[in-house]
């Protein structure tokens, strides 16, 4: 038996709980809408324990597997009812997440399956994108300060003059960032400035840095200024 | 435009992008898209008589020469592939939200049963998911969707050209049992309608 365990173990990179009981189901070559539940859970504990010795946080997530096995099996024992008649198989409880787990696993090696750009098949010329950064250009990273800097600067550059009219439906933070994603779906990095069109009124300009502020919060831009020009670049990553 | 096939060829030759009939009829501003489609056609059968180095492939909403999976091993003794492979739990977890799209971390994590934080920045990481914003739920989750660089690397023409995904027969046989629940809530409601009829 802890040959078997280690054997799991190593043959896949990542075991959840789903993947545990797929193994047990198919080791046991027993039918996934009949599981023997006793003793489908009997060698499902029997795994926790090996892995509590190992990783505690992982054990934590099969517990709750193991917690819904031993209800399935409770519910079982119990008669049913006249007014159960109409309730679901317990069963059900443990089959449907299992049936859509091995859908999800058949799907994912389809996908696998396909012609790969990169790895099947190449497109002409070298893809780029990725050597982006740090290539000729010196770049540092920079705070929340140069940023506010930079925006000022924007601030300054819209006319003084200008009005604001209040009627306008303002695009909001939200609307903003998926705007900006989308630039970023077309290149890979932008300045600053070029984020901020000069007719762009102050809410507009208020909204962009903000969800910039936004952005970089989520970790999906990284900000970096040119040494010599101070020409902030947004890159997402 | 006698020779529209070769310009657009030319075009596709020089693109880093598949290149969709819209952004082919931008450029090309008399053609009709008909005969844009009809050129494309041309070229793709030409492709195929000829059987050479490639191909025309429709994907990710337009089209894009690539090469023929028998010179792969040749290619990559000149380039190396910068992509790293996809694991296991990273492919399971695009495939979920690629099916499930739009979609946030717990109905994911719901589905494989574990943690995919990590999982998920990776696949931000390499572009292959994007977020389309929060959810208005408590702890306003992240909304994440495919992107077009997703359909261009599994050779996809649009979402709906995923392929529907397997029934599991080798583990039970679900559409049996389906059709019989059908059946039996079906004779289920006949009763009830002669109760209500007499």
């Amino acid at each position: 038996m802890p040959d078997d365990i280690y054997r799991v173990q190593i043959t896949d990179i990542f075991e959840g709980p789903m993947d545990l009981l797929v193994h047990l189901i198919i080791k046991n070559e027993v039918d996934i809408y009949d599981i023997p539940i006793a003793l489908i859970t009997k060698q499902y504990l029997d795994y926790i324990q090996w892995l509590k010795s190992m990783n505690i946080e992982l054990a934590g997530d099969f517990v709750v597997m193991a917690a819904t096995l031993t209800q399935v099996k409770s519910k079982m024992l119990l008669p049913a009812t006249e007014d159960d008649e109409d309730q679901e198989d317990p069963m059900q409880e443990i089959t449907r997440p299992l049936m859509e787990y091995l859908q999800l696993k058949s799907a994912a090696d389809d996908l696998a399956g396909r012609t790969l750009l990169g790895k099947d098949t190449f497109i002409r010329g070298h893809d780029d994108k990725d050597y982006l950064i740090g290539q000729g250009e010196d770049m540092i990273k920079i705070g929340l300060f140069e940023l506010i800097d930079a925006f000022h600067k924007i601030l300054k550059n819209i006319s003084p003059d200008h009005l604001v009219d209040l009627s306008a439906d303002s695009i909001s933070v939200k609307d903003k960032i998926s705007e900006i994603v989308d630039i970023f779906e077309k290149q890979n990095s932008i300045t600053f400035n070029e984020l901020f069109s000069l007719k762009a009124d102050k809410s507009d300009v208020i909204v962009t840095f903000l969800a910039i502020l936004e952005m970089v919060k989520l970790n999906l831009v990284k900000l970096a200024q040119h040494v010599q020009t101070g020409i902030i670049r947004l890159f997402y990553i | 435009m006698e020779n529209l096939k070769y310009i657009i060829e030319s075009l596709l030759f020089v693109a880093h992008e598949p290149l969709s009939v819209d952004r082919l009829k931008n450029v090309l501003n008399t053609a009709a898209a008909i005969d844009i489609e009809n050129a494309l056609k041309e070229l793709s059968d030409e492709y195929e008589t000829r059987k050479g180095s490639f191909y025309l492939n429709e994907v990710a909403g337009g089209f894009q020469i690539r090469t023929r999976s028998e010179y792969t091993s040749w290619i990559k003794r000149f380039i190396q592939p910068n992509l790293p492979r996809l694991s296991r739990a990273s492919l399971e977890t695009l495939a979920i939200i690629a099916y499930k799209q739009p979609v946030i971390r717990s109905n994911i994590e719901n589905l494989r049963g574990v943690d995919c934080g990590g999982i998920l920045r990776v696949l931000l990481k390499r572009k292959f998911i994007r977020v389309l914003g929060r959810k208005e739920l408590p702890g306003r989750p992240l909304i994440y969707a495919t992107t077009k660089r997703f359909l261009e690397i599994f050779d996809l023409k649009d979402l709906k050209d995923l392929p529907t995904p397997k029934e599991i027969e080798e583990l039970g046989n679900s559409a049996m049992d389906k059709t019989n629940e059908d059946f039996s809530n079906d004779i289920k409601i006949t009763d009830q309608d002669k109760r209500n009829n007499t």
